[in-house]
């Protein structure tokens, strides 16, 4: 069964062939690009606005809310492209394409990651946008230019292991129904962490408790720290930490969902 | 079918779903090089199933089969690499073009570069998608998406090719330029192929060997004529224009067989001897000087071999495989075309 | 008329019944306004520590009014989903086809919207109970605000329903979707007006929804303001909407 890797001439072309083939949908359905890329937006502009009371909470971090602000978009972009990739990966199992990919002599992971291309397309398109917005919007990057790539990184990162996150989903239930019946849940954990307010002023005790255990709060507080504070190793160590195992988790879990998924013999 | 090595061969085959039925259940089966299979069966019979199972997508329960020489379970990308299959749900990207489909397949077949585009171009010239190539294929036809199916499961050159349904939803020309390819690529070049279907036409002009499944079980097996024959001999009906005749034209045809009369005054007799019977009945007609005001030459169908085997009618199925044709005319449909 | 209360009656029932069988539509409408209330009124409760900061019942209370606003116009909107999945599925073609008076059909929707929104906003109420909040207002005061609710929710009916019928396609979820809830959060969503600084507040200001939203926080404060203003808008609003949403049907009508 193994054998077939050495005749099967080209595989990172392959690989390459597949991910091709992501980002084309991607690129293509450009009414789905749009929603996912305004929608966090809208949010950033009217919460960025409307909460900036919030800065006049002793202890508060910074005198901007939207430098504050800025950190969410990032994250829910993320989402949008979990909820893109599962999308994607479970059409295709719906319809059988899959079947089609699976008679090819592609390796499972090898598929995996060329379907992860357009996830990570995505993920750069949505990023730098946001990155440019938040600068044309007057905030800025505490860390400096190298902190503005940094974020990118940071960013990029988390959009994948979410990815990742909709991948395995769709290939554990192989329905697009399944992969946006979740959509509530990180939606959910999203505005449950430290998104809004940072921990240390969140007053209400259980909500403060909940948000201390909720890693997506560190992922934010990850890509926050660029932004207000400069260069904050500890955030950036737990940002980056979560984020990686976030990448590891999720993605060890979805090539070996596609191994039972590719029950090929 | 047993001279040497068989392109397909499968033994106690057995497919089990969880909390589900045996989808297949104990199959034996045999297809030579170069052999169009027809497999026949109505809605659930198992014949995707075993499709899945044959083409390596689907892990059998028990029992052994080979595909172009190679084990289904152990030798799976061997099995692969030899065969191409166009499965039921014409599986294709909607937001891609034809072109893409081909040149994504070829490449995760691992075919070079330049020898990618030819293989593309060409294919698409065979399959009459040449113009729409740059298309997306969300806005083709039943009938175009069907055809680039094909010609996807064509684009690495296999020996071996397997149908589901491939003509299911298509239109009678769509249909028939199918069933032409199909023949062209088993006769002219030699590929063997496993189709199955519902349409009991389609196994019958295109198959060499026929299986007709049912509840996962083989239960007839044989070339159209050999199933047919088994089933017995063609018969005729005979409609006198002097409705109250039928009791002399029953005597008449009693020297031929067993009549039974259908009302209307028309009159049915077996020919055991064949078509040839046909004139005699004519002559003998002809002689008691009875006006005939239709004769109709029943064959028998694999609708017949069907509801034989099975003591069902394959549903849906039986208007378009209506094998009467009216007698004395020649058989000018043709039914066996393209062999 | 009578036929009209007939066809209406029978699409309230059908709306009503859908929602109540399966899970997949009534729980996400019962539990998004829960998961606001928490977040809001939990997560953002130190934003009532603000200096110059006045609502006296407190923090839960006023994003309770928010949320309960909220729900009622989702109600709506949720609606004019069902309409497009019914215009998508060609059921709303055979309503078409066999309803006498076609818009009853409008307020047979609109029927749904509302007893769809009647069990979410009492869950909604019930959880802010249970957290603590306060309730200042008169008996009087609260029908008042039950009456604002009501009719936020069949303005948003008629408009989720009336583009639906323009649109008639499941993408136009998105498209119902996107106005309200940019109305809605256009308005002093976590704090009141007065704190509101830069471009939001020149927004909010004219934002009809803040009317409606000061009114609905008065009233439960027991101190109403700007009552009779935003009963006056909201009342426009559906008549205008009612005439956009015959409008849609008969759009729809015409497209056969
Ligand atoms: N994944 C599955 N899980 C459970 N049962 C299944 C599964 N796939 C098929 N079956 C069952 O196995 C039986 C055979 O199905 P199969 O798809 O092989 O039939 P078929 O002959 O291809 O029918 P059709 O003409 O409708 O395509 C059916 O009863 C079907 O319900
Ligand atoms: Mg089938």
């Amino acid at each position: 069964m193994d054998a077939e890797l050495s005749a099967a001439p080209g595989l990172l072309e392959q690989i390459a062939a597949v991910a091709r083939r992501s980002i084309t949908r991607t690129l293509r359905q450009r009414a789905l690009l749009v929603f996912p890329l305004l929608f966090p937006l809208i949010l950033f502009a009217i919460n960025g606005s409307s909460l900036s009371a919030a800065t006049k909470i002793p202890g508060f971090p910074t005198r901007s809310y939207r430098a504050f602000a800025l950190a969410l978009p990032f994250i829910q972009g993320a989402l949008f492209v979990a909820i893109a990739t599962g999308t994607d990966l479970a059409r295709d199992i719906e319809t059988g394409f899959f079947n089609r990919l699976a008679l090819t002599p592609l390796r499972g992971s090898a598929l995996l990651v060329g379907q992860l291309g357009g996830a990570l397309v995505l993920a750069c398109i949505q990023s730098v946008v946001y990155l440019l917005v938040g600068l044309a919007t007057g905030v800025g990057i505490a860390s400096g230019v190298a902190g503005a790539f940094v974020l990118l990184a940071l960013s990029i990162l988390i959009s994948f292991g979410f990815a990742s996150l909709g991948a395995l989903l769709a290939l554990r239930f192989g329905t697009g129904e399944a992969v946006q019946g979740i959509f509530p849940l990180l939606f959910v954990s999203v505005f449950l962490s430290s998104s809004s307010l940072p921990r240390n002023v969140i007053k209400v005790h259980w909500f403060k408790e909940v948000a201390t255990y909720n890693p997506v709060s560190y992922l934010i507080e990850g890509v926050r720290s660029l932004i207000i504070t400069g260069w904050d190793s500890r955030a950036l160590a737990l940002g980056f930490g979560f984020a990686a195992l976030l990448v590891i988790i999720t993605l060890g879990l979805a090539s070996a969902a596609m191994k039972t998924r590719l029950v090929r013999t | 079918m047993s001279d040497g090595a068989a392109a397909i061969e499968v033994e106690e085959l057995v497919r089990e779903f969880r909390k589900g039925p045996r989808a297949v259940d104990g199959i034996d089966l045999a297809v030579s090089p170069g052999e169009i299979y027809g497999f026949l069966g109505p809605n659930g019979a198992g014949k995707s199933t075993t499709v899945l199972m044959l083409t390596t997508l689907l892990p059998p329960t028990s029992g052994r089969a080979r595909v172009g020489g190679f084990d289904i379970v152990r030798q799976g990308s061997q099995v692969r690499s030899t065969i191409g299959a166009a499965l039921q749900e014409a599986a294709l990207d909607p937001i891609l073009t034809a072109r893409e489909h081909l040149l994504l397949q070829a490449t995760l077949q691992g075919i070079g570069k330049a020898e990618r585009k030819v293989r593309a171009n060409a294919l698409l010239e065979r399959v009459g998608l040449t113009e729409a190539a740059d298309r997306r294929v969300g806005g083709y036809s039943g009938g175009m998406k069907r055809r680039l199916d094909l010609a996807l499961a064509l684009v690495h050159g296999p020996r071996i090719l397997f149908l589901d349904e491939p003509t299911t939803g298509l239109d009678p020309q769509s249909r028939a330029a199918l069933w032409e390819e199909v023949a062209r690529l088993a006769h002219d070049e030699g590929m063997t192929v496993f189709l199955t279907t519902q349409y009991l036409e389609e196994a019958d002009v295109l198959a060499d060997r026929v299986g007709i499944i049912d509840h996962g079980k083989i239960v007839a097996e044989g070339t159209p004529a050999q199933l047919k024959a088994e089933i017995g001999s063609p018969s005729v009906e005979v409609s006198p224009v002097d409705g109250g005749a039928d009791e002399l034209l029953a005597e008449l045809l009693a020297g031929f067989g067993t009549p039974t009369h259908n009302g209307r005054g028309s009159v049915t007799v077996p020919l055991p001897g064949g078509e040839a019977q046909l004139a005699e009945i004519v002559r003998a007609l002809d002689q008691a000087d009875l006006h005939v005001a239709s004769l109709q030459l029943h064959q028998p169908s694999l609708d017949d071999v069907f509801l034989a085997k099975t003591g069902r009618k394959l549903e849906g199925t039986a208007a378009e495989t209506a094998d009467e044709q009216p007698a004395p005319g020649a058989r000018g449909r043709g039914r066996r075309r393209g062999r | 008329m009578r036929r009209f209360l007939y066809v209406a009656r029978g699409v309230g029932w059908r709306s009503i019944h859908n929602t109540l069988v399966s899970p997949a539509i009534l729980l996400p409408s019962i539990i998004f306004p829960l998961f606001f209330l928490v977040a809001f009124a939990g997560g953002l409760s130190r934003l009532a520590d603000v200096p110059s900061f006045h609502y006296a019942p407190g923090y839960t209370s006023f994003q309770y009014v928010f949320v309960f606003l909220q729900s009622a116009a989702f109600g709506g909107v949720f609606t004019g989903f069902a309409v497009a999945r019914d215009f998508e599925s060609g059921f709303a073609r055979r309503l078409l086809l066999s309803a006498p008076r076609r818009s009853g059909i409008i307020a047979g929707y609109a029927i749904g919207a509302l007893l769809r929104w009647l069990i979410t906003g009492t869950v909604v109420t019930l959880a802010a109970l249970i957290a603590g909040m306060n309730v200042d207002g008169t008996r009087t005061d609260l029908l008042g605000l039950l009456g604002l609710g009501i009719l936020f929710n069949f303005v948003a009916a008629l408009w989720g329903c009336g583009l639906a019928m323009f649109l008639r396609t499941e993408q136009a979820g998105a498209v119902i979707q996107m106005p309200v809830f940019v109305l809605l959060f256009l308005a002093p969503v976590y704090v009141p007006l007065p704190l509101l600084t830069g471009w939001i507040h020149d927004v909010a200001r004219l934002n009809p929804a803040t009317v409606v939203l000061e009114a609905a926080r008065g009233l439960l404060a027991g101190s109403p303001v700007k009552f009779a203003l935003a009963l006056a808008l909201l009342a426009g609003a559906a008549a205008l909407l009612a005439i956009f949403a015959r409008r849609g049907l008969a759009s729809a009508e015409r497209a056969g």
